[in-house]
């Protein structure tokens, strides 16, 4: 199918976008498009009006420093999974991007664009929640700062305005004594995952484990994090806290059944996974050095 | 507001280096305008929607799926579809040839976009590991040859070009 027939607009100012979206009600931004291309050519969106953003200048910037790596809305998945200075402050972001999709796509498609679409199947809200970082969102009203942790509020639906677009995005710099890992598993590469976990796991200055969390990918509505710290009180990783850590997770999770996977296998996928990727965040810890 | 069902564009687009003037309206695919606009249909359209990468063209040298780009959007940029391969003399290019010469192709619907994905990493990593080659394609589909043809061709493509050899064929060896 194509898509159905809207205006078009190409603002060369990000001014001129804010007002394009505050004047028509039912208009989306086009970042890469390589979500919502798709969902135009499948009819699953008929937005009257696309602001196509990709000319505004100054949204193509990574910044990173001790404290953190920030991106503007139209740096590609590509670009900032190159970005040394952003692997080096957040090695986590570099190591989900390759994640997603293929390259090709990855070349054209943004990330905060990936951020904004709000998939729960998708490794960058996740990742963004599981870091605590924030998106900037600016309309003719104004600018506002959005926690992740408030960001995404529904199935594919964030806490956006329709007259909002996002400029930016940030992430915190992993923290000293922190490792992080992340895998999915998926039917062939570069698709969506079946399930995917991503984790932190900090140590205290003796080695012993502090703090344990994993973000889930597509077994719920919106990106979810859960704290696993309770698994290793007595601050081993041990398998029988890493057996402890799957039954948590278990109790957090609401997989669903669709035609790739039915919801029990799912959650058996939830549980290797989260065994894997929190041995591998800790043994990153010893193999990468403390920083 | 103008009329959205008819409201059109005018767009420039290099292709293959020739200047292309085309009124389209919004909604057409990157991917449709080069075929019916420019009328240059060795860029192959599977699925439509992103997965399939036979649409794979360069869009001001990097790899892109046209029919996940407006033809609008495309305005003022320059793009390369399987046709601007062709050297002087009608000759197939390097990447080209090693298709040919390892039997990457059957049918040929996957090939225009297989080859214009390995050009990318040809021309800036031609020394790739079949690993490597086998990641960059993960996004080409081919029904028929089950691929190990064509991970042999890209690679032997990639040595070709770093070379600057040209690749034995049946004719010339
Ligand atoms: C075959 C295929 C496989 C894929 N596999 C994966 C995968 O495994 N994992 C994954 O995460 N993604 C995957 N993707 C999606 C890809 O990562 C997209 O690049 C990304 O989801 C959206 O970024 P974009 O810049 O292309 O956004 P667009 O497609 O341009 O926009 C997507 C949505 O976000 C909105 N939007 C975009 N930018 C902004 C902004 N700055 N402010 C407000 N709203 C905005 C748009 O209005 C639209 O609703 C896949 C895509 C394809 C085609
Ligand atoms: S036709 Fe474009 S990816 Fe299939
Ligand atoms: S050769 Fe037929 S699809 Fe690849």
């Amino acid at each position: 199918m194509k898509p159905a027939p809207f205006s078009y607009l190409r603002p060369t100012t990000l001014d001129e976008a804010l007002a394009a979206l505050a004047e028509h009600a039912n208009a989306k931004v086009l970042a890469g498009g390589q979500s919502l291309l798709p969902l135009l050519s499948m009819r699953l969106a008929a937005p009257a009006v696309l602001v196509d953003v990709n000319r505004v200048p100054g949204l193509d910037e990574v910044r990173s420093d001790e404290d953190g790596v920030a991106f503007g809305a139209l740096v590609r998945h590509a670009a900032l999974e190159r970005d040394a200075d952003a692997r080096r402050v957040q090695p986590l972001l570099g190591r989900a991007l390759r994640l997603v999709a293929h390259p090709t796509i990855r070349s054209q498609g943004t990330t905060v664009g990936s951020l904004a679409h709000a998939d729960a199947a998708a490794e960058m809200p996740m990742v963004l929640t599981l870091l605590g970082g924030h998106v900037t969102a600016a309309s003719v009203r104004g600018e506002r700062r959005i926690e992740a942790d408030d960001l995404y509020v529904g199935p594919l639906e964030s806490c956006l305005e329709h007259d909002e677009m996002l400029t930016g995005a940030w992430v915190p710099a992993l923290p000293a004594r922190t490792g992080a890992a992340i895998d999915e598993i998926s039917r062939r590469h570069g698709d969506y995952a079946l399930v995917g976990v991503a984790s932190l796991v900090s140590v205290g200055e003796s080695g012993a484990v502090e703090s344990v969390r994993a973000g889930y990918l597509s077994v719920s509505d919106t990106p979810l994090v859960v704290d696993l710290s309770e698994a290793f009180a007595d601050g081993e990783m041990s398998p029988g806290n890493l057996a402890a850590a799957v039954e948590v997770a278990s109790a957090a999770i609401e997989p669903d059944a669709d035609i790739h996977a039915t919801a029990d296998y799912r959650r058996h996928l939830a549980g290797v996974l989260t065994r894997r990727v929190v041995a591998a965040a800790h043994a990153s810890l010893t193999t990468e050095g403390v920083s | 507001m103008t009329d959205t069902a008819h409201e059109t564009h005018e767009v420039d687009l290099v292709v293959n280096g020739a200047a292309h003037r085309i009124d389209v309206p919004a909604r057409k695919l990157l991917s449709d305008a080069i075929r019916q606009d420019c009328g240059l249909t060795g860029t192959h359209v599977g699925c439509e929607h992103g997965v399939c990468g036979a649409c794979t063209v360069l869009v001001d040298g990097t790899p892109a799926r046209s029919c996940l780009m407006l033809a609008v959007s495309a305005d003022g940029r320059d793009v390369t579809t399987v046709e601007g391969l062709t050297e002087p003399g009608d000759r197939l290019s390097p990447v080209q040839q090693a298709f040919k010469e390892c039997h990457g192709l059957q049918c040929g619907y996957c090939t225009p976009g297989m080859v214009m994905s390995a050009i990318d990493l040809c021309t800036h990593h031609p020394k790739s590991s079949e690993t490597e080659v086998r990641a960059l394609l993960d996004g080409n589909m081919c029904r028929c040859t089950g691929y190990q043809n064509i991970v042999k061709a890209v690679m032997m493509g990639g040595e070709a070009m770093a070379s600057g050899q040209p690749i034995k064929t049946a004719e010339t060896a």
